[in-house]
């Protein structure tokens, strides 16, 4: 099957002319919140960069970085750059903790951003003939209003289900011929779960799952795939309130990555202690700059967000760089040896052989050396009365964390429950060195 | 004949073993055999018990990692070349065996052996000779 695109012209761009487009909306923008944001001019003052130094994507290293703190110290209306009467719509984080970020949109930016779901639908083979069900919650989180307006615009048929009632949404799914779902990738594991004991799966047509708003691995989805069977394919999508909401980058069907939409969004990844930018296909921190939003722009926004850019050749022939999935949080990195580990890296290990996500790092420094240890708690499905096989595990799991981390970590099989629970990272890690 | 054996994963901590056998006895359950299998870091407990799903529960409820496999329990002569003539048969029957250890007998003429093989019914057969 040929590839279809929403917006061919754009998304087969050539990369000269993507940059040069970049460039142009660059210059504007950066003029624009100078002129319209105190904030950002502000730190713009104090950084010494004026508008005039602005002359293209070359120089956007020069600009201050921005962060959820000056979000939320400027809550509500402080980095709005357009008066509330041009606005249209207000959504919001999720944030557990402190203030909310509240992001505000004009017409313009809902349908920029509808046009990044519908290239993200299309993307897994949606058209019009498609029915999307999308079971992210609507509301204030940006996952149900997202999805629900990419679903409009490609024409096809919608089913705002929200989150929650598992039965409705089997119903749902069954009787109105589902094709498209839309929800974060533990549900679509549960939805696909409930209809496989309930014997619904053979009415179920899905072939196509977008998935996103948490984090998940490789393993999930070869598992969401088989679990409804017939062929379906899982794919992920990124996003983030801040910058717009889902659909920031989307995966095609060469599931190798996600196409930053970057006509409207410029990514960097950068060095999250130095703030230096690395080049593509380095491990760093992810940074955007919003360059065509009207309401609400971010410049060099962090993410916290922990990926890697590529722009090498995607098969499905778009030309927009892809990132990887998030490989953790800048606020949990641990420099073990000069390598930036991850709690998240070895949750993941962990959960691909077979263990509970319940583990405690050890770091400490020996002769002038990090070391990290690793203690994961033995689980009943894993543990067998034989020694060997045990030690083979063991050297498994070493191995898997090798090649994850590109370090070498020390395994310690534990009893279960030895490892407080519920608390979170505060006790996942131990930094003994005396630095 | 073939009989229930109760593995536990035990971390090498003082008083790790202390603690299983405490939860035993307080279960009211007696202990036939008793085997460890370990590493530095980490070990295998065996045991074979008069009552092995009250056993299993306790276990289970102290939180302990639980594996309950089947092993062979073996009675040789209790004299001098019993044991060597049991293993030559095992091995002439080209039977691997993983693990094997000795358990209380109720006699003194002769001793129990349990042994853990792939095949318990070709172990069987073959010092039934
Ligand atoms: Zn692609």
């Amino acid at each position: 099957m040929a590839e279809k695109y929403f917006t061919p012209e754009i998304e087969t761009m050539p990369r000269d002319e993507i940059k040069k487009l970049q460039s142009e909306r660059l210059v504007k923008q950066i003029k624009n919140v100078y002129e319209n944001v105190e904030p950002y001019r502000k730190k713009m003052d104090a950084a010494g960069v004026k508008p005039e130094d602005i002359h293209g994507i070359e120089d956007l290293h020069l600009l201050p970085f921005t962060t959820k703190d000056d979000l939320r110290d400027e809550y509500p209306y402080g980095m709005l750059a357009r008066p509330l009467s041009d606005c249209v719509r207000i959504q919001s984080t999720s944030g557990t903790t402190g203030k909310r970020v509240v992001a505000f949109y004009t017409q313009n930016d809902i349908d920029m951003w509808d046009e990044c779901c519908a290239r993200a639908i299309t993307a897994v083979g949606g058209t019009k003939d498609d029915v999307v069900q999308v079971c992210y919650g609507y509301g204030l989180f940006t996952g149900g209003p997202g999805l629900n307006g990419g679903s409009h615009k490609v024409g096809s048929l919608t089913l705002p289900m929200s989150s929650g009632n598992t039965d409705r949404q089997l119903q749902f799914m069954q009787d109105l011929k589902a094709t498209i779902l839309c929800c974060t990738p533990s549900y679509a594991e549960y939805l696909a779960e409930s209809a496989i004991n309930t014997g619904a799966i053979d009415n179920i047509h899905i072939k196509a799952g977008i998935f996103g708003a948490e984090a998940w691995t490789e393993e999930m989805r070869r598992d969401i795939e088989n679990k409804f069977g017939r062929g379906m394919k899982a794919y992920d999508i990124y996003g983030l309130t801040e910058i717009t909401g889902p659909g920031v980058a989307f995966e095609c069907s060469d599931q190798g990555g996600m196409h930053v939409n970057e006509d409207y969004f410029i990514a960097e990844i950068i060095d999250p202690k130095t703030g230096e930018v690395l080049p593509y296909g380095s491990k760093g921190e992810l940074v955007f700059t919003t360059i065509a939003k009207e309401a609400f722009p971010m410049i060099r926004y962090r993410t916290r967000d922990i990926c890697v850019l590529s722009d090498s050749q995607c098969p499905c022939g778009r030309t927009h760089v892809r990132m990887s999935k998030p490989m953790g949080r800048t606020d949990d990195m641990l420099i073990i040896r000069g390598v930036n580990v991850f709690p998240s890296q070895i949750e993941t290990v962990l959960l691909e052989q077979g263990y509970e996500a319940n583990y405690q790092i050890i770091v400490d420094r020996v002769n002038n050396s990090d070391t990290i240890d690793v203690n994961v708690e033995m689980t009943p499905e894993k543990f067998t009365d034989n020694l060997g096989k045990v030690a083979d595990m063991e050297k498994q799991l070493v191995s898997a964390l090798k090649s994850m981390l590109g370090i070498f970590a020390k395994v310690h099989l534990v009893a279960p429950r030895t490892i407080a629970r519920s608390e979170g990272k505060a006790v996942r890690i131990i930094d003994n060195r005396k630095l | 004949m073939t009989v229930k054996q109760i593995s536990v994963f035990l971390e090498n901590r003082k008083g790790q073993l202390n603690e299983i056998t405490k939860i035993l006895a307080q279960a009211g359950i007696n202990l036939l055999a008793l085997n460890i299998a370990e590493t530095t870091e980490y070990g295998i407990v065996r045991i074979i018990v008069d009552d092995v799903a009250a056993a299993t529960d306790a276990l289970i409820g102290a939180g302990m990692v639980v594996k309950v496999s089947d092993v062979s329990r073996v009675t040789i002569s209790n004299s001098v070349g019993g044991l060597n003539s049991a293993l030559q048969k095992i091995a002439d029957a080209g039977i691997d065996i993983e693990y094997m250890y000795s358990m209380v007998s109720g006699d003194s003429e002769n001793a129990d052996m349990v042994f853990k093989t792939a095949d318990s019914t070709a172990l069987e057969a073959a010092l039934a000779n």
